[in-house]
């Protein structure tokens, strides 16, 4: 996503001279690639949306911002694997930006490769394609086994950051009130206020019920956690860039915070209502009791699809837009595909905001159904 | 040509989704041009039911994606 802006103000900018660029690099394009390998030409040659898009929704092992003179400049991230033989550190940089398993790292006794962003013990020899790994002709898959990886990847480090981000607004608007108490909040306090209101009134209060305000802070952290990181996904330069909330182990574990919430807080109306449904033919209730019980599982699991999905497809399109301009290579689709892109990319800013409420909003309907309390 | 036929079921899945938002937008508007004074009230039920009809059809899109 950090290719976003960049590629659209690059396409736009050299626009005029895009005629006469097109040309000269068709014609230096020939020699200077028959020196590499094939499969890099193949590589160059054919342009592969598909595998641009799958590559930058992605995560990996370090934050690369552009490329300078073909030489990619980026921070190299740490890379912590548990193996075989324990815990094992080492700096992405060793990788030296290679995906495709070319590049054998040695720490201790191991060597690893890096396979799109997948660490593999790596193969004693390389094979035909100088992949030092066993890979499968048909599916294309890698048969060396992987260690667990528990990497600070690009996401990790992003979302750290935007801890951080949250941490420093929010000590920063509550500084303020320490220091002038019965003063109408200005500056930081000024915008934070009325969010922090409006989540706890309009989603916390009116969904949860009467013992509301043991909850907001919990929702107000999903709400910012998730807003701040869905703007960070959208901004195509370096502290943003990664795709947090479009990641499916970072939504599951957000599902999960809500799952365990609402059921530890369900009362005894909820339960039964679940288990034992009163008011009904005694035939009935264990058939209602297991859809039920499946529906406990629903809710979280679709909060999980629905945030991953609305947020991966956005940056899809927004891909796929500015690959048009190779997909169909004249410089004549540019126009369109910045405007296109101009587009979605505002409306992702409503959808950024939206995904938060909406996660947050539910959040609040379990808990004030597992929370209800009975009318007879 | 080549490619998956998941793209399809991806689109009908987006069909069934785009009837959906559309009937419950309209009949929001509706509600709204009926009862100004509740449009807030409106709103948010809104957002509720168009988000969940939106996760029955991102649940279509993310097995076409999978299927892919």
């Amino acid at each position: 996503m950090r290719f976003r802006l960049f590629f659209t103000l690059f396409i736009a900018s050299t626009l005029p001279f895009a005629a006469v660029f097109a040309s000269s690099e068709e014609a230096n394009a020939t020699p200077t690639e028959s020196t590499d390998s094939h499969s890099e030409t193949d590589a160059v040659e054919t342009f592969n949306p598909n595998e641009l898009i799958m590559h930058h929704i992605g995560d990996s092992h370090g934050w690369h911002f552009f490329d300078w003179n073909n030489h990619p400049v980026g921070i190299p991230l740490p890379v912590i694997l548990w193996t075989k033989e324990g815990l094992v550190v080492f700096s992405s940089a060793k990788f030296h930006h290679d995906i495709e398993g070319r590049q054998v790292v040695t720490a201790g006794n191991q060597r690893f490769v890096n396979i799109h962003e997948n660490i593999h013990y790596a193969s004693d020899q390389p094979n035909e394609h100088g992949v030092y790994a066993e890979v499968n002709e048909e599916t294309h898959e890698v048969q060396n086994d992987k260690p667990l990886d528990v990497s600070i990847t690009k996401n990790v480090a992003s979302l750290l950051f935007s801890a951080l981000v949250i941490v420093v607004l929010f000590l920063g608007a509550a500084k303020h009130y320490g220091k002038n108490a019965n003063v109408a909040p200005r500056g930081l306090a000024g915008f934070i206020e009325p969010i922090v209101v409006f989540v706890r009134d309009d989603i916390a209060k009116n969904n949860i019920g009467p013992h509301y305000q043991r909850f907001v802070p919990l929702l107000l952290t999903i709400f910012f956690f998730i807003w701040v990181n869905n703007l960070f996904g959208l901004v195509p330069f370096f502290p943003g860039g990664a795709n947090v909330t479009g990641n499916i182990a970072v939504t599951m574990v957000l599902a999960l915070v809500a799952f365990v919430v609402t059921n530890a807080n369900g009362n005894k109306h909820y339960w039964s209502h679940i288990l034992w449904m009163p008011g009904l033919p005694v035939f009935v209730k264990p058939l209602l009791a297991l859809v039920e019980i499946i529906g406990i599982f629903t809710k979280p699991f679709s909060l999980m699809i629905r945030l991953f999905a609305n947020i991966t497809a956005g940056h899809i399109i927004v891909l796929s837009l500015v690959s048009l301009v190779f997909i169909f290579e004249t410089v004549w689709v540019s126009p369109v595909s910045v405007l296109l892109t101009l587009f979605i990319s505002i409306l992702e800013l409503l959808v950024a905001a939206l995904q938060a409420y909406i996660f947050t909003l539910l959040t609040a309907l379990y808990l004030g159904a597992a929370m209800h309390e009975e009318h007879h | 040509m080549t490619g998956s036929i998941a793209a399809l079921g991806a689109g009908l899945a987006v069909i069934g989704v785009g009837i959906g938002i559309g009937l419950i937008g309209g009949r929001a508007m509706e509600a709204i041009a009926r009862q100004p004074e509740a449009t807030g009230k409106i709103q948010t039920n809104m957002i509720i039911a168009a988000a969940l009809i939106e996760g029955a059809g991102l649940f279509g899109i993310v097995v076409a994606l999978l299927g892919n």
